[in-house]
């Protein structure tokens, strides 16, 4: 019988995607990240849910509402190495712009005065159904110990192939330059 | 928790449940638990309106991608054509505008193929209702490796025209104010030819895929999610499809235009959007209907029924059959966005190949400029559908004004009628909720490719947590999508 397959678990809190996409960017080495991991709770497949305790755990994205935390938190109870990926993660990326603004600013803005708005009743999107906002953008490692970073918008499909691959070898994470570069 | 309100029969739900996704669906049922009122809501929100505001004008492009990585470029270059007009310089030189054409010729390419093959093809290979272990690409590689292959080698190539178009895969920056910030050497053309008849064949191959499916199951397709609506997208001056460019046209639920080549420039005397407290995506609706009947669709299904040709030969040979389907009415079946789809992945093939043979991508005229404008509108057709971006600056050049539309956002309404249809008939009478009655809720919203707050649902299952309320407002049944 083959050795159980450590597990791998992606979350996307507040980002746009792109790191996921960059992900994909490994194109058929997915075939052999499928080889090496089984995946376990990530968009990528159907578990919603942690099905077991997982080798690493990939976070995109920082929190900007309480659902991001409890996922982040979920994450970190499940996970032996979690890794912030991306500028969102890191430090806030883009949506942490909205920091410099007091939140019913960005509400007003988008429900009551911006041009194409109809809005008869006056009322913004009542905040009852949708996760409570956060009052500003927090990257991933003001709400939980994260353990490694990877840099980037989004970090090219290298770095996340090279540094995964490392992870799983139970090697050191040395990344050339160009796999760390910024913009 | 749930409150309920007798009078609207609204109800809330606090606290969400507990899935990592941003849609969620309610059901509310009347005393002979008959659906009542089936929704979609939409729980995210970022602010980008508000606080992209100061910002100087030029970040607009590559600040405001950042709202989507799937399909970055349409942000790109939605952005991009609003500040060329800021710029005085929407006359692009014929090098800027076939590179930018290129790039999001490869957008299309690259973002319908990953739907299609990544998330859609489990459901349709594996059927609505097979075991959710397998249904990921990873499951369709160990089943089907070749046509898993396919998905992820189309996908690559679209990808690459985008990397070597806008600098890299996924936020790139090719697209600059008035122009464009690099051609095309001849070695990145010979780099892209290379592949380019495999991927000519690949794309013929999955409209066939997805017409066969379409076909094979055309009385389910008929009533699945389906409703008649209006339909909007830009066209070419002369009725084409163009997704690069053009004057907006509607067209009612008959094919009557209800407008045609509206300026840009002018679409807040067409377009306004509705607010509802219930989402935070808004309704958008064709104004001189009205918010109750003005809205409409938009995407590949809306382009197709729009457009009068498409201007490349094999696309247009697939388009004429798909409209046989209808006799060259609107089609309004939901489950035909997939065929209309690889329709669209046809033409943007034959557009990228007809690109690379033109030594325009080769000239070195790239940017121009004109009179300064304080205020600029971008409208292009993304994948998902129309897009609108609209800035108005100060003479510091700061943003003081973003407002923007995005194709999701239109298709709000038609997902809500999508969910509404399938869950009256699926759901009215069965006050229990089945794994395969969520499935199909899934399949209908899955179809419009909704890029729900910068697209969670992409590359797996959408996360849904369905939950049915009766008449006296109390949950009877709570499933999340495992
Ligand atoms: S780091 Fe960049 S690519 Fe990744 S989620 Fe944030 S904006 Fe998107």
């Amino acid at each position: 019988m083959a050795r159980k397959k450590p597990r791998l678990a992606t979350t996307s809190l507040a980002g746009c995607f792109g790191c996921h996409m960059s992900l994909l960017d490994i194109d058929d080495r997915i075939l052999q990240v499928a080889e090496l991991v089984d995946f376990d709770k990530s968009p990528i497949d159907d578990f919603k849910e942690f099905t077991g305790r997982c080798a690493i755990g990939l976070v995109e994205g920082g929190c900007c509402n309480e659902e991001n935390v409890e996922v982040l938190r979920d994450f970190r109870k499940h996970c032996d190495i979690l890794v912030s990926i991306g500028d969102c993660a890191t430090m806030g990326g883009i949506p942490a712009l909205r920091n410099m603004v007091p939140l019913q600013e960005c509400l007003d803005e988008a429900y009551l005065n911006g041009p194409s708005v109809y809005n008869p009743s006056g009322k913004v999107p009542d905040d009852e159904e949708v996760p409570l906002m956060l009052d500003k953008v927090y990257p991933a490692h003001e709400v939980v110990k994260i353990d490694y970073h990877l840099p980037g918008c989004p970090p090219p499909a290298d770095t996340l192939f090279a540094a995964l691959v490392a992870l799983l070898g139970n090697e050191p994470v040395e990344l050339p330059y160009q796999l760390i570069k910024y913009d | 928790m749930v409150t309920t309100k007798d009078k609207t029969r609204r109800i809330v739900i606090s606290p969400v449940t507990r899935v990592e996704g941003h849609g969620k669906v309610s059901i509310l049922l009347d005393e002979e638990n008959n659906v009542q009122q089936a929704r979609l809501h939409i729980v995210e929100f970022r602010g980008f309106e508000r606080f992209i505001q100061g910002r100087p004008y030029w970040e607009m492009p590559v600040a405001v991608q950042r709202l989507c990585g799937i399909c970055p470029v349409s942000h790109h270059l939605c952005a991009a054509k609003a500040v060329d007009r800021l710029v005085g310089g929407e006359q692009l030189t014929p090098t800027a505008e076939k590179m930018r054409r290129l790039m999001h010729y490869g957008q299309i390419f690259q973002s319908h193929v990953l739907h299609f093959f990544h998330l859609c093809s489990p459901d349709l290979l594996f059927g609505f209702d097979a075991d959710p272990k397998i249904r990921n690409v990873i499951g369709v590689a160990a089943k089907y490796p070749d046509l898993a292959k396919q998905g992820i080698f189309m996908r690559k190539y679209g990808q690459e025209v985008i990397r070597l178009t806008a600098g890299k895969k996924i936020h790139g920056t090719g697209a600059i104010p008035g122009g464009i910030n690099k051609n095309l050497s001849i070695e990145e053309r010979d780099e892209l030819l290379a592949d380019l008849d495999q991927m000519i064949a690949w794309s013929l191959g999955a409209v066939k895929i997805a017409r066969d499916y379409t076909m094979d199951h055309i009385e389910i397709a008929k009533l699945f999610g389906s409703f008649e609506s209006n339909h909007l997208s830009i066209v070419r001056g002369d009725g084409a499809m163009d997704l690069y460019d053009g004057g907006l046209r509607a067209i009612d639920r008959d094919g009557k235009k209800i407008f045609d080549q509206v300026d840009n420039q002018d679409y807040l005397s067409y377009i306004a959007e509705e607010v509802r407290d219930w989402s935070y995506m808004k309704f958008p609706f064709i104004k001189s209907i009205g918010p109750e009947n003005g809205w409409y669709r938009v995407g590949p299904l809306a382009r197709i029924n729009t457009c009068d040709f498409i201007d490349t030969p094999e696309a247009e040979s697939a388009r004429k059959e798909f409209m046989a389907v209808t006799q060259g009415k609107p089609n309004h079946m939901t489950l035909a966005y997939h065929w209309a789809r690889m329709i669209e992945v046809l033409h943007a093939i034959e557009k990228i190949a007809e690109l690379l043979h033109d030594p325009d991508l080769q000239g070195t005229d790239l940017v121009v400029r004109g009179d300064r404008r304080d205020e600029g509108v971008g409208i292009l057709e993304a994948p998902r559908g129309t897009l609108f971006h609209h800035y108005r600056i100060n003479k510091d050049d700061q943003v003081t004004m973003c407002n923007l539309i995005v194709s999701t956002t239109s298709n709000n309404e038609p997902m809500n009628r999508a969910v509404q249809r399938v869950a009256q008939d699926h759901l009215s009478g069965k006050p229990e909720i089945s794994e395969a009655m969520l499935n199909h809720v899934e399949v209908a919203i899955r179809a419009y490719d909704p890029c729900l707050s910068c697209a969670t649902h992409a590359m797996g299952q959408m996360p849904l947590s369905v939950i049915l309320v009766d008449a006296n407002g109390e949950i009877i049944d709570e499933k999340t999508k495992q």
